[in-house]
């Protein structure tokens, strides 16, 4: 991880900076927008220009209002607006097309980019979060960039135009709207941080209470069986109502902070009507301009007002960005070579731990000192109790993880420098929890290998000996299979998993329990099937079912970390006092008696 | 639907609907006043060249305190009108949420877990955004109901530009509204969909990484992205066209005000005062106008919000549960009779699945991956009921068991683990009132759990985070048998609980629950005894955990196809002998190959 994670505090601009650093779609045309902002802000200031005009030339007329001015004023002013109208349109329509490609560029590189990550598979209970990297916090600045953003873009303009609209007409009166508007603008800006603050509180308990309910839905099953329906409704109704007292919190907040704006504009006419008539007696300025003044007056309020509203959904969008831009400093800490790495040799693969350590960073040591070389065309099995350390093992071995200490080579090649078109094509594990998209099993199966013909997909099923059971689904290879593949048993979704992998064809299959839910007349079958046609093939699988074992040539015996056997199952259960003959001795026992 | 959010929060519909009405009034006021003092004031000072401080002064306090009045009113509208929105999100919130816990897990199995998340917390937003605009738009309409009255005691002609305005915006932000909103549903339905995808992805991402799918995922992703952009887009286009007019109209209607102004002011029948008075009114009633528009535009997105949140409402399929409790004490038997079972809109997975286990007994369900164990395993403890059929215990039928009851009778430990984000008492109590912390450790003690829990940094009251990320597979399922055994049930039901614990654990587990309860394999509170023993119903492949059985149900193809002994079934079930003799058959061909 880099340090953007540990800097929660960076300001606002130096976010945006950033962001439009990593966006540049955003930055082309960036002036033709702005110019369109500003002409089509000339339509607002228009109509205090035609009153003052209207007012001073035309019904002020020396000889009583004089209708032919006053016709030619309107006229004037209405193609104003015709012209500010249209550019109005243009820059609405230009915006949102720059800003839509190019946060659409944004989510589909974060979503790239997460991937790489192994916090994504290490640390499950953070994809909710990164899912919402790739679509709250993107829409989150989509929506600053085109309601707020817009509004900021063309209230700032207006307060930029209006300014100069009333400098021409009296820079005293304007200096008296700037002094009633300045201490309104002291305190905005002191709520903002206030606002910021209560806006956080809002986001973090939206994230309890999706957490809260996302147990609710996810754990629906236990929570019935137990009859504890109690205990999660406290629980939701706790997070229901804080969310709800952080809201009202923050929208008090925000009122106050907007009636500083409306108070500002009471105090501005109050002060332009008295200033203005004492200006006006000493000739300095005419009826229509002071009447101007007043129109211009509201046209300055709108913009502080409108700001802070806009400043709020900034802070919101601002956060998002930050957390989308912090996801992309990070690094990917297991990294593709890329064109910089080697392919693997061809043929079956060796494999060589060199040394090899792993702890989990701030962790205990959770693999020690590995040496072991597993011959290509070998069929290994790697045994342990829970928490030995036998995932790690296979982790390492397919770079799902780098090691702390050591390195892990296959085919003679460092794992780390071969590149991952070439590794993920090679080498493929199969997990204990065989994930399975929402799609049918076939497509699932495609998941591995996409051109796979409808006769090379029924082969495959054949070829493990799981004709009969898909030929036993409703749809056969057609089914869905719901969502994680709930609509399939646990061990059913294992076979698909399987299958996928052997599609894949790879010269190493990491088989991590890969079968652990799967009956043992289907299991010695598919080992058996899997033996035959993986043979001349490197295999290794994690187990703790010691059938696997007894059916591989060689078994590493690991226990706490350390790799303390190693040899064909026959060699290692003759020393009865060792852990692997103790472990195949209550194997035997369960699996016998 | 906005009817019934007034009814249900009237109070404060009232002070954020009156709050506006009176700021919309204000604004009339202050309109006047302004072309009042322009009229009355600054046009004779100009002329005299003199004005009084006491004017000026008296000017200025008016401003000032109507902009106090205004700052009161604003106080009213916006927080009368954003409470109601957060209490009415609050109270769908905890109504959605409620129902979750009460629908069945098949109702939760065909819902996506992401759909039901957004049911809860966006579907909810939506459908109550159009409330907080929703008194400014009440005030509004009463603000130019007030203006035109005022306009036509002030003139008929400036009048008549105000009934042509303001119908003309209204319509207007109608036509905009009903263009709007298909092309905003569907980027909402695109944005589901991306989130769907992204969710899924993240979730299969030790799929998608072993396999090296990362550009095709990213591909997939992608042409979403690209959908959702280009619906933004459109919303976008019509967006730019459609606002820029709307700010425009008002601004044609101050223009049709100075110029007609002008004609009646020569004709005498207007005043200076008045013609900037509706000249200045027409300026600051565009803004309010688009109040109603917005409720508009956030209308549909509303209702499609709210239409989801009352599908989840009214959702049927509630497994109502009856007031019977379970009778006697002790280990409670569980009878099947000809029971049938499918998932919803799939063909049937049991079919006339009748078998007994008795009070006390050990029955073990053996079967083929797929054969329907686990769909037994729920209908035991009435996860899902039976399309035909009856289970009884006790001889009472699970749906006529109160809610407490079935929990206090039965409990059911699954094949994958759930652990919920809470500390190790949490998760083994489960907040049931009656479970001490010498119960949560007996049953770690009797599920093999107490050695690595007393290790644990806090022990009991070690956080395991969430869905228990911090533990092992073998860890959480020891975990989730505890919490079990903890609660001294009746029946006890185990889906191939133990899968992911090793082999010399799993025997102790067994033997643990044999031992404590004498003879039987059952798990016992204190000293043990019939009294207190269990009824258990056991998905197994190992044969010790069969062995431990009395009885062994075989299933094949969702059917029961021999009950008996296990001797029994070995001497006479060939395709049971098959099944459990596998490792051996196959170790017994190695040897006879080497």
């Amino acid at each position: 991880m880099t340090t953007a994670t540990l800097t929660p505090e960076e300001g606002t601009l130096a976010t945006v900076k950033r962001g439009l650093r990593l966006s540049p779609e955003l930055r082309p045309g960036l002036a033709g927008t702005l110019a369109l902002a500003i002409v089509s802000m000339a339509g607002r200031v228009a109509v205090p220009i035609a009153v003052q005009q209207g007012i001073d030339r035309g019904i002020r007329a020396p000889g009583g209002p004089d209708l032919g001015v006053i016709l030619i004023v309107v006229l004037i002013t209405l193609a104003t607006l015709v012209l500010s109208t249209t550019c109005g349109y243009l820059m609405t329509r230009r915006l949102f097309t720059v800003s839509e490609t190019a946060l659409g560029a944004l989510r589909s590189r974060t979503f790239r980019h997460i991937h790489d990550l192994s916090m994504l598979h290490q640390q499950s209970e953070r994809r909710g979060s990164l899912t919402s990297r790739v679509t709250g916090d993107i829409d989150q600045i989509t929506q600053f960039l085109q309601t707020g953003g817009v509004m900021l873009l063309v209230t700032s303009g207006q307060l930029v135009v209006t300014t100069i609209v009333m400098l021409v007409y009296s820079w005293q009166l304007t200096l008296v709207v700037f002094a009633a508007f300045l201490p309104a603008a002291v305190v905005i800006r002191l709520f903002q941080k206030r606002l910021a603050s209560v806006y956080r509180t809002v986001r973090e308990r939206t994230g309890v209470l999706l957490g809260a309910v996302g147990e609710a839905v996810v754990g629906a099953t236990v929570i019935r069986a137990y009859g504890v329906a109690g205990r999660t409704e406290r629980r939701l109704d706790t997070a229901v109502g804080d969310l709800r007292s952080a809201q009202q919190r923050a929208l008090r907040t925000s009122v106050t902070s907007f009636s500083t704006g409306e108070l500002a504009a009471g105090l501005a006419l109050a002060a332009v009507v008295a200033v203005g008539v004492w200006l006006g007696i000493g000739g300095n300025i005419t009826v229509g301009q002071l009447t101007a003044f007043l129109f211009l007056v509201t046209l300055f309020i709108q913009p502080v007002q409108i700001a802070t509203e806009v400043l709020n959904e900034a802070q919101n969008a601002v956060a998002g960005w930050r957390r989308v831009l912090d996801v992309l400093d990070i690094d990917p800490d297991v990294a593709d070579p890329a064109e910089r790495g080697v392919a693997l040799p061809e043929g079956p693969l060796s494999v060589r731990f060199d040394d090899v350590s792993y702890r989990y960073p701030g962790g205990p040591i959770v693999l020690a000192d590995v040496d072991q070389e597993i011959p290509a065309r070998t069929k290994v099995a790697v045994v342990g109790e829970t928490g030995s350390g036998k995932t790690t093992f296979a982790k390492l071995l397919t770079r799902l993880m780098d090691p702390t200490t050591g390195a892990v080579l296959l085919g003679g090649v460092p794992l780390t420098t071969v590149r991952f078109d070439s590794l993920r094509s090679r080498v493929v594990m199969v997990p204990q929890d065989g994930f399975l998209f929402d799609a049918t099993v076939a497509e699932n199966v495609r998941f591995a290998r996409p051109d796979l013909g409808d006769d090379q997909l029924d082969l495959a099923f054949t070829e493990l000996g799981l004709a009969d059971w898909v030929a036993g689904l409703p749809h056969g290879v057609d089914t869905p299979v719901g969502e994680r593949g709930e609509a399939l048993s646990v061990g059913e979704r294992q076979l698909v998993a399987l299958v996928r992998a052997y599609v894949a064809d790879p010269d190493l299959l990491v088989l991590d329990e890969a079968t652990s839910a799967v009956d043992p007349a289907t299991e010695v079958r598919l080992q058996r099937a899997l033996d035959a046609v993986t043979r001349g093939r490197t295999t290794v699988a994690i187990a703790h079912r010691l059938s696997t074992a007894q059916a591989a040539d060689e078994v590493i015996v690991v226990d706490a970390g350390r790799v303390v056997q190693r040899g064909p199952h026959a060699k290692l259960v003759q020393d009865p006092e060792s852990i692997y003959a103790k472990l195949y001795a209550s194997w035997l026992e369960q699996t016998r008696s | 639907m906005l009817g019934r959010a007034i009814r249900t929060e009237p109070r404060l519909f009232l002070v954020g609907a009156i709050g506006s009405s009176f700021f919309g009034l204000l604004v009339i006021v202050n309109s006047y006043v302004v072309g009042a003092v322009i009229g009355h004031v600054v046009v004779p000072a100009f002329a005299e060249r003199r004005a009084t401080a006491a004017t000026l002064g008296l000017i200025a306090a008016v401003f000032i305190g109507i902009s106090l009045l205004r700052v009161g009113t604003i106080f009213a509208r916006r927080l009368g009108a954003g409470f109601m929105q957060f209490r009415l999100q609050a109270r769908y919130r905890r109504a959605v949420t409620r129902r979750y816990l009460a629908l069945p897990p098949s109702w939760h199995q065909r819902h996506a877990t992401g759909t039901l998340l957004s049911n809860a917390n966006s579907d909810v937003e939506a459908a109550f955004v159009p409330i907080a605009p929703l008194p400014f738009a009440v005030g509004t309409i009463v603000m130019i109901i007030a203006a035109v009255a005022s306009l036509f005691w002030t003139d008929w002609v400036l009048a008549l530009v105000g009934v042509t305005l303001f119908p003309a915006l209204f319509g207007l932000n109608v036509v905009y509204s009903r263009r709007m909103s298909p092309r905003q549903i569907r980027a909402q339905q695109l944005r589901g969909r991306v989130s769907a995808v992204a969710h899924e992805s993240f979730d299969g991402a030790l799929v998608v990484k072993t396999m090296g799918r990362e550009a095709t995922e990213a591909q997939r992703f992608g042409v979403h992205v690209s959908d959702l952009r280009d619906a933004l887009i459109a919303v976008g286009r019509l967006r730019g066209l459609f606002d820029p007019i709307m700010d425009a109209l008002p601004s044609v209607g101050t223009l049709a005000v100075l110029l007609l102004g002008a004609w009646r002011l020569k004709t005498g029948d207007l005043s200076v005062a008045e013609l900037v008075s509706v000249a200045f009114l027409f300026t600051v009633l565009a803004f309010p106008v688009r109040a109603i528009g917005w409720v508009i535009a956030e209308l549909p997105r509303s209702v499609a919000g709210w239409e989801r949140v009352q599908a989840v409402l009214d959702a049927e399929g509630d497994l109502a549960y009856g007031s019977a409790s379970t009778p006697g004490r002790g280990p409670a038997g569980v009878v099947f009779d000809h029971v049938d079972f499918a998932y919803a809109e799939g063909p049937r997975v049991l079919h006339e699945v009748s078998f007994t286990v008795p009070a006390g007994r050990t029955v073990a369900l053996v079967g083929a991956t797929g054969s329907g164990k686990s769909t037994i395993a729920s209908l035991a403890v009435r996860l899902v009921d039976p399309a035909a059929g009856r289970i009884t215990v006790e001889g009472i039928a699970l749906p006529d068991l109160s809610a407490a009851a079935l929990a206090e009778t039965t409990a059911l430990v699954p094949q994958i683990p759930f652990v919920f984000d809470d500390t190790v008492r949490g998760n083994i109590t489960l907040d049931r009132e009656t479970l001490t912390d010498a119960d949560a450790w007996g049953a770690l003690r009797l599920a093999q759990a107490d050695g690595f829990v007393a290790k644990l940094p806090d022990g009991l009251d070690t956080a395991v985070g969430e869905r228990g990320t911090s533990l092992s597979g073998g860890q959480r399922q020891r975990l989730t048998l505890a919490r079990a055994l903890a609660g001294h049930p009746r029946l006890l039901v185990l889906d191939d609980a133990t899968s992911a614990v090793d082999p010399r654990v799993e025997s102790a587990i067994l033997g643990a629950l044999r031992d404590k309860s004498g003879s039987d394999f059952s798990p016992v509170r204190g000293g043990g005894g019939a009294e207190d023993g269990a009824s258990i119903l056991v998905v197994a492949y190992r044969r010790a955990t069969i062995a431990l059985a009395d009885e062994v149900v075989f299933l094949e193809h969702g059917r029961v196809v021999a009950t008996g002994t296990h001797v029994e079934l070995m001497a006479s079930v060939p395709a049971y002998r098959d099944l459990v003799t596998a490792y051996e058959r196959a170790e017994a061909e190695r040897e006879v190959n080497a």
